[in-house]
C-alpha cells in the first residue's frame, strides 16, 4: 500500500501540489494522468523521496518515506526517473547489475547475476549486453534503464513516462511486462501520456489537474467524454473496444 | 587480458622511473645528493597521488570530464594568500614565517574555503554542481584580480619573492612537511577507495542513485570534502598545478578500460606519479634543468584540453 495524507509541495513560490490524499493498492497497475503541470512527476517523486516532503506523509508498504533509511527504501521500491543521463561510460549490462546494489552493497552472489541475466532476457537486451550505453539509441537505454529498476525485484516499480522514448512494439511488451509484475501481486505506478495505454493496461486511474486529485476509479468509470474532457479542457470522443475504453484523442 | 597487465606495468614502470631518478651519479656528497632527491621524489610521488585522486573524484562529482578542482579558484587564492602575506610581513618576515604552522594554516584556508563554497551547495538540492563551479570560477576571477592589485604595490623585490612561491615547483619540497602532507594524503585516498563502490552509484546520477539506496548527498559531499584535502595538501607543497590531473585522468581512463571508481582511481595515481618522477628525471637529468617540469606539464595539460574539447565525446 502506498499512502499519501495531505501532501502539499510547492518549488520556489509556485504551489504545484495541494493537500493530496491518495491510497495506491497493491497488485494493480495505477495510472497518474492529468495535462501538463498537473503535478504528476512531482508526486512520483515525493512518494521515491527524490525530493523532500514539504508537508503531510507518504508510507510506501508501511515505511514511512522521510524516515526509514534509504537503503532500506531502495528494497521496497524501485523507480525509473524522467530523465536518464548516466556520467560514467558504461556497458549495459553493467547499469543492470547495478540494480542489485541495494540487496548486496557491492559485493554480488550468484543470486543477483542470475537477476541480472532475468532483467537483461526480459528486456530483451541479449544482443545489446556488451555495448556502451552511450551507443545506444533513447529508446535502447531506457529499456536498459528499465531493466535495472526490474532487476531491483522490489514490491513496488514507480515509473515516470516510461514509454516517452520506446517504440509501438517496445512499448506494448513493456506493459505487457508490468502486468505479468502485477499478476505477481507487485504494485507498478506509472506516469502517462499516452492516454490509450492507461485506458488498455491500467487498473487504476488517478486524474490530476492544477496540483489536485480530480479523480480516482477504474479506467471505465473515469475515461468519459465528461470526465476526461474537463481533466484536458479539451472536447474528447470515448468509444469502446473490446470492454475497454478507446479515447480517439488524434482526432 | 592485457588489461589486467595494466597496473602491475604501470607499478614496473613506476618503480624504474624512481630508480632512475634517485641512483645515477650520486658523486661524493651520495648521502646529500640522495636525501635531497628522495624529498623531492617524495613531493611528486604525494602531490601526483593527492592530484589523480581528487581529480577523479571532482569529475565524477560533476560530472564532467573535461574539469579539474583547480578550475574552483584553489589556485588563485594560494596566490592571493601569498601576495598578502609577503605585502604585509615584507620578505624577511615571510622567510621567517615558521613553516609547519605556515603548511598548516594554509591548508586550513583551502579547506576551509572550499567547504565554504561546497557548503552553498547542501540545502539546495544538490543538483546544483554548476552553479557552484560557476561560483568558484568568479571567485578565482576576484582572488586573481586582488593579487594582481597587491602586487602593483609590492615593491620589485617583494614582487620576486612572490613569482619564485607561485609557480609550482618540486624543488620547493619541505622535508619536515612531507610526512603531514603524505599521512593526509594517504588517509584520504584510503577513504575515496573504501567509497569507492558508492562513487560508482554516484556517477549513475542522482534520481537513480537514491533509487538504489544510496546516500546521495551524504556521499556527494564526502566526495567534494576529499576533493578539497587534497588539492589543498598538493597546492601547498608544490604550488598551484592546474592541468595535471586532466592529463592523468584523461590518459588513465581509457588504460583502466572502465569507469569504476577503484580501477580508475589505483591507474590515475600510478599514471600521475609517473609523469612526474619521468618529467623530472628528464628535465634534471637529461636537459640539466631546474624545475620547469610543472610549466611544462601545464602547457601539455592545455593541449589536452583542448583535444579533448574538440573531440566533442565530453561529458
Amino acid at each position: 500500500m502506498i499512502r499519501v495524507e495531505g501532501v502539499s509541495h510547492s518549488i520556489g513560490r509556485t504551489p504545484i501540489l495541494h493537500d493530496i490524499d491518495l491510497t495506491l493498492a497493491p497488485g494493480r497497475i495505477t495510472a497518474l494522468i492529468g495535462p501538463n503541470g498537473a503535478g504528476k512527476s512531482t508526486l512520483l517523486s515525493l512518494i521515491a523521496r527524490l525530493a523532500p516532503l514539504q508537508s503531510g506523509r507518504i508510507t510506501v508498504a508501511g515505511l514511512d518515506v522521510a524516515a526509514t533509511p534509504t537503503r532500506d527504501l531502495a528494497r521496497v521500491m524501485a523507480i525509473l526517473p524522467q530523465s536518464l543521463n548516466v556520467a560514467s561510460r558504461l556497458r549495459v549490462e553493467e547499469l543492470v547489475a547495478f540494480g542489485r546494489w541495494p540487496h548486496h552493497q557491492g559485493r554480488p552472489a550468484a543470486r543477483d547475476r542470475a537477476m541480472v541475466d532475468e532483467a537483461i532476457e526480459a528486456f530483451t537486451l541479449g544482443a545489446l549486453r556488451h555495448r556502451f550505453l552511450d551507443e545506444l539509441s533513447g529508446g535502447q537505454r531506457q529499456r536498459a534503464h528499465l531493466a535495472m529498476a526490474f532487476a531491483q525485484e522490489t514490491e513496488w516499480l514507480l515509473l515516470d513516462e516510461p514509454l516517452a522514448a520506446l517504440d509501438m512494439a517496445h512499448a506494448r511488451a513493456l506493459m505487457a511486462r508490468l502486468a505479468a509484475l502485477r499478476d505477481q501481486g507487485r504494485g507498478v505506478v506509472i506516469v502517462v501520456h499516452e492516454i490509450n495505454f492507461a485506458a488498455a493496461w491500467a487498473d487504476d486511474i488517478v486524474a490530476l489537474k492544477e496540483g489536485r486529485v480530480m479523480a480516482q476509479a477504474a479506467p471505465v468509470a473515469l475515461f468519459t467524454p465528461e470526465t476526461l474532457g474537463a481533466l484536458y479542457d479539451t472536447p474528447l470522443r470515448v468509444e469502446h473496444f473490446e470492454g475497454r475504453p478507446l479515447v480517439l484523442n488524434h482526432l | 587480458m592485457a588489461r589486467r597487465l595494466v597496473l602491475p606495468l604501470l607499478a614496473l614502470g613506476l618503480l624504474a622511473a624512481t630508480a632512475a631518478y634517485l641512483l645515477p651519479g650520486l658523486g661524493q656528497k651520495w648521502q646529500f645528493v640522495l636525501s635531497l632527491r628522495a624529498t623531492r621524489l617524495g613531493g611528486m610521488l604525494v602531490v601526483g597521488a593527492a592530484i589523480a585522486v581528487a581529480t577523479v573524484l571532482f569529475q565524477t562529482v560533476s560530472r564532467n570530464r573535461i574539469l579539474t578542482p583547480q578550475i574552483m579558484g584553489f589556485d588563485a587564492l594560494f596566490i592571493l594568500l601569498q601576495t598578502a602575506l609577503v605585502a604585509s610581513l615584507g620578505p624577511v618576515g615571510f622567510a621567517g614565517l615558521p613553516d609547519l604552522a605556515k603548511f598548516l594554516a594554509e591548508l586550513a584556508l583551502l579547506v576551509g574555503a572550499s567547504l565554504l563554497l561546497f557548503g552553498t551547495l547542501l540545502g539546495r538540492g544538490t543538483e546544483d554542481v554548476a552553479r557552484m563551479i560557476l561560483t568558484g570560477v568568479i571567485l578565482g576571477i576576484l582572488f586573481r584580480s586582488a593579487s594582481g592589485f597587491l602586487a602593483r604595490v609590492l615593491d620589485p623585490n617583494e614582487f620576486a619573492v612572490v613569482q619564485s612561491q607561485v609557480v609550482a615547483s618540486f624543488s620547493r619540497v619541505n622535508a619536515s612537511l612531507l610526512p603531514w602532507a603524505a599521512g593526509l594524503t594517504g588517509l584520504a585516498i584510503l577513504a575515496a577507495l573504501r567509497m569507492a563502490r558508492q562513487l560508482d552509484v554516484l556517477a549513475l546520477g542522482r534520481a537513480p542513485a537514491v533509487s538504489l539506496g544510496l546516500r546521495h548527498d551524504l556521499v556527494l559531499s564526502l566526495a567534494l570534502i576529499l576533493t578539497a584535502v587534497l588539492v589543498a595538501v598538493a597546492t601547498a607543497m608544490v604550488g598551484p598545478m592546474a592541468f595535471l590531473g586532466l592529463i592523468v585522468v584523461a590518459l588513465a581512463r581509457p588504460l583502466a578500460g572502465t569507469d569504476r571508481h577503484a580501477p580508475l582511481i589505483a591507474v590515475s595515481i600510478l599514471v600521475s606519479c609517473l609523469l612526474l618522477v619521468l618529467g623530472q628525471t628528464l628535465f634534471e637529468r637529461v636537459l640539466a634543468r631546474q624545475s620547469p617540469l610543472p610549466a611544462v606539464i601545464e602547457f601539455a595539460g592545455g593541449l589536452v584540453f583542448f583535444f579533448l574539447l574538440l573531440k566533442g565525446r565530453v561529458r
